[in-house]
């Protein structure tokens, strides 16, 4: 049996020590909301918040994280949401910043993890938080002026 | 390649046009699938909703649903036939709903192609006057209604955002008729008695700014359902371990360590391969990987990348085996000519990488089979599942969910993803729900790319500067040889796909000739974002910069001499330029460099502007790309400026370094550390200006794609006097001048 801390609940599964968070997230807690786009750590769509920092759950064993707070984008931006994360979600929504799709909840997640340590990113700061976010329909330049947006709204 | 495909050991299954016919009723049909028509199931209604007509619906509380028939992979149709419907019924954008229609090519074909389907930047253009239809009948109904029971003529009804009201103070909503109205059904097809369009001048939402796409709130809480996230009761996962080399298939495995997985319950050996079914995604993966199959290589294709493309080369240093344009007499006309350039490109392999890697649920049950996906072409799913089960078609459902991506993938005339998942569910006797899953790798390595080609283009320059002969070869496989499209777009040894964009060359060159030779591969190929404008734009637009240069004279003035009688080329290109602030002569300072390009494809023409700098590593950065575009009016000017944005950052990444390569016929990168995507560090500022257009309004999925990587090849060869005819441009290190 592994406990997990996530999104404020305790969970105990009967999982396999060396599965991935992913797929326990995706999988067993059916919150389908963390994608799963290469396994590798290469693209970012499967980001979670460890204790608040962005990790790649692809690449996560459930047994290294049983003593870590878990959020998945279902808490990150749902309705006990931090202030990052609903200036996040409002800025992604006031700029059209969604093609596909697939990739925004890993986006979403690592811009809100910047935004939670660096109030005012440059471009080169975005560039280097979001590098690992893969987005193949090719949304950066919204996804650099969401962030934008999202830390003019954090001013306000 | 032909396309067939092993349902079972010994028994093939055919895919070819004759019996993709056969199956739909007759040529003269086209490709049309006559299937029974089941007026409950034409739409799943939901929540007491009223179907008014295939395309709309209404609830009692006034909220309007619109059936969308093609998928929405991120392009924004659902949006965009949206948009139309609330327009044309004057209802309130705020109770706008969408739902993907089922798979019932007789309801909901694509009228560009006959049949069920997205591509080919089509969906708005088809649809256009269809939902505008659905929509005006279907608000007619509902005025009507309203008249009667008001004892009122319905011409002095109004209705503003979904409120229907008479002078008289009489008020009510949609939802209040929609029960009276929707029993008068109306088919949706322009008929003497339909309604007239709204004209243009009172549209308050089509053209307009500031309405959010139907799809942004369910993608930002994590909440919208694709493929990969969907549990049905009872599911098992499958992950197939497939060959390495295309066309293989196995010969023997041995499962005693996958089955020693927790989670896995059954391995079956699949035509394409052998499949691990578990419990969940990850026992799925681990048993697979824990198997060990022996492949039967005997028919497989063995030949690396660097042969296939020696191949290419070579047709194209030999005369065409079929002529695609033979306009006045090229060949004639160089040799005689004052200024010839002689250019060859090379294009490789491409993979699509949609964001959610390849997968599909298949369900057989008491004879009847259901498949869920995102699924793009309907029309040949349907067709295939049926072969692939062995029922009839109408004993086939598919419904269809949001899809992370496609870029072409998701439309194969084999149904390859589908058909696998269905063979799985078969191989378990239908015993339990297959949800089939590839992994990156699978997807990568799986095949179905945009093809490799050749180019060889002759090029010759008189005393005016002016071109007077333009001499193009091409090699490459062909994408619609074998498959049921190839009557429709093959003709005379011709596939339309390997030439568009230089069998029509744009500009007026008197004597043009273009041959093809198409090349045969066991490599899987596809239709990937642009089709054949991925390379033809590249070596016409490349070569009519080195052709301006060779004149002395400024690139956007030489085309622009040259596209007299096309007007649109030469509007975007004159938008473009400006926007850009495009100087003829100018030269930046050493280090950076504007080059420019101007496309064709689907209908819609796009001109882009792109500035570089060549870093001090030599390496190119892309700083800016200036785009204007003309896809006639406007349906969603904010999805039309992020199909650009895309289009641009898509082909980009293709451009700087994306190749599929094989060694003795295997696949070379299996994930996104080896086929590297486009970043964020990588995305330029991408600026996209719009013709206004009152024409009938064509693709944007597509059209943005093309010309971006010529007209960063242009703007090297500014910077460095380097030309770039290769792609992609990969480790390449450029010198200022
Ligand atoms: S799925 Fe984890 S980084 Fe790609
Ligand atoms: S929105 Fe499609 S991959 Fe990012």
């Amino acid at each position: 049996m592994i406990k997990l801390k996530i999104n404020g609940e305790e969970r105990e599964l009967d999982v396999d020590p060396d599965t991935p968070l992913l797929w326990v997230i995706r999988d067993e807690l059916k919150l389908t909301g963390t994608k799963f786009g290469c396994g590798v750590a290469q693209c970012g769509a499967c980001t979670v918040h460890l204790d608040g920092s962005p990790v790649r759950a692809c690449q996560t064993p459930i047994s290294d994280v049983e003593d870590s707070e878990i959020r998945t984008i279902e808490y990150v931006v749902g309705s006990s949401a931090s202030k990052e994360g609903k200036a996040v979600q409002a800025a992604w929504r006031a700029l059209d910043v969604v093609q596909c799709g697939y990739c925004q909840s890993g986006q979403m997640m690592s811009a809100v993890a910047l935004l939670t340590t660096n109030k005012k990113p440059s471009d080169k700061d975005i560039d280097t938080a979001m590098n690992g976010n893969v987005c193949r329909c090719a949304t950066y330049q919204r996804i650099r002026a969401a962030i934008h947006d999202a830390a003019k709204r954090l001013e306000a | 390649m032909t396309y067939q495909q092993k349902i079972k050991d010994g028994e093939t299954l055919d895919l070819s046009r004759r019996s993709f016919l056969a199956i739909a009723g007759g040529a003269g049909v086209g490709l049309m699938i006559g299937l029974k028509v089941d007026p409950a199931a034409a739409a799943n209604t939901a929540q007491g909703a009223i179907e008014f007509n295939p395309f709309v619906k209404v609830s009692p509380d006034g909220a309007v649903t619109v059936i969308v028939k093609h998928l929405d992979k991120g392009q924004g149709v659902a949006t965009g036939l949206a948009t139309i419907v609330a327009e044309e019924m004057d209802a309130d954008w705020a109770t706008i709903r969408t739902e993907f229609a089922p798979a019932n090519p007789n309801l909901y074909a694509n009228l560009a192609f006959k049949a069920q389907g997205t591509g080919g930047s089509t969906s708005i253009a088809n649809s256009w006057d269809q939902y505008r239809t659905a929509a005006v009948t279907a608000r007619a109904a509902l005025v009507n209604a309203a008249a009667e029971a008001w004892k009122v003529p319905a011409g002095e009804i109004t209705v503003v955002k979904g409120v229907i009201s008479h002078p008289s103070g009489k008020k009510g909503s949609f939802g209040e008729f929609a029960e009276k109205a929707g029993a008068s059904k109306t088919p949706p097809a322009v008929s003497p008695q339909t309604p007239p369009f709204k004209n243009p001048t009172k549209y308050v939402l089509i053209g307009k700014e500031g309405l959010h796409r139907v799809d942004n709130d369910s993608k930002t809480d994590g909440t919208a359902i694709y493929t990969q996230d969907l549990h049905v009761p009872g599911m098992l996962v499958a992950v197939v371990a497939h060959p390495p080399k295309f066309g293989a298939k196995p010969k023997s495995f041995d499962d005693a360590e996958a089955k020693k997985v927790k989670g896995v319950e059954q391995v079956v050996q699949i035509p394409t391969g052998v499949a691990v079914l578990a419990k969940n995604t990850w026992a799925a993966i681990k048993g697979r990987n824990a198997l060990k199959v022996e492949w039967d290589d005997g028919a497989a294709e063995g030949r690396g990348s660097d042969a296939l493309m020696a191949a290419c080369k070579d047709a194209v240093s030999k005369p065409g085996v079929a002529t695609a344009t033979n306009t006045g007499d090229a060949e004639g006309a160089l040799r005689g000519a004052a200024k010839v350039i002689e250019a060859d490109y090379a294009f490789p392999y491409l993979a699509h990488a949609a964001m959610e890697p390849m997968n599909a649920i298949a369900e057989v049950k008491d004879g009847a089979v259901k498949i869920t996906t995102g699924a793009q072409f309907q029309s040949i799913d349907l067709f295939v599942a049926s072969k692939v089960a062995g029922v009839p078609m109408d004993k086939v459902t598919i419904d269809t969910v949001w899809a992370g991506g496609s870029f072409g993938r998701r439309a194969v005339p084999t149904s390859d993803y589908i058909a696998e998942a269905l063979t799985i569910a078969k191989g378990i006797d239908g015993k339990a729900p297959v949800k089939l899953v590839w992994t990156r790798e699978d997807d990568m390595k799986g095949g179905y790319y945009r093809p490799m080609y050749a180019h060889k283009v002759k090029a010759a320059i008189g005393a005016d500067g002016m071109p007077v002969a333009w001499h193009h070869r091409i090699a490459g496989q062909s994408i619609m040889t074998g498959t049921a499209m190839e009557p429709l777009l093959v003709k005379d040894g011709v596939d339309d796909t390997s030439v568009e964009g230089a069998s029509n060359l744009a500009y007026s060159v008197p004597n043009l000739k273009v041959e093809l030779t198409t090349i045969k591969a066991g490599v899987p190929v596809l239709w990937w974002r642009s089709v054949g404008h991925t390379h033809t734009a590249h070596a016409v637009e490349t070569m009519i910069d080195e052709l301006a240069f060779a004149a002395g004279k400024d690139p956007v003035e030489y085309r622009l001499a040259l596209l007299k009688d096309k007007p649109r080329h030469a509007g975007v290109l004159k938008l473009a330029a400006e926007k850009a602030g495009w100087k003829a002569g100018e030269k930046l300072e050493k280090g950076r460099g504007r080059g420019v390009a101007v496309h064709e494809s689907f209908n819609s023409f796009v001109a882009q502007v792109v500035d570089v700098t060549i870093k001090d590593d030599g390496q190119v950065k892309v700083d800016r790309v200036v785009a204007a575009v003309d896809c006639g009016l406007v349906v969603n000017p904010d999805v039309v400026r992020a199909q650009v944005e895309g289009g641009v950052g898509f082909g980009l990444g293709a451009a700087l370094r994306n190749a599929v390569t094989l060694k003795d016929g295997v696949v070379q990168e299996g994930n996104f550390d080896k086929y590297k995507p486009l970043r964020i560090s990588d995305m330029p500022h991408v600026e996209v200006h719009i013709v206004p257009s009152q024409e009938k309004p064509t693709g944007i999925g597509e059209p943005g794609v093309p010309p971006i990587a010529p007209a960063l090849a242009n703007a090297i060869f500014a910077a460095t006097g380097k030309r770039v005819r290769d792609l992609p441009i990969g480790d390449q290190k450029f010198t200022s001048v």
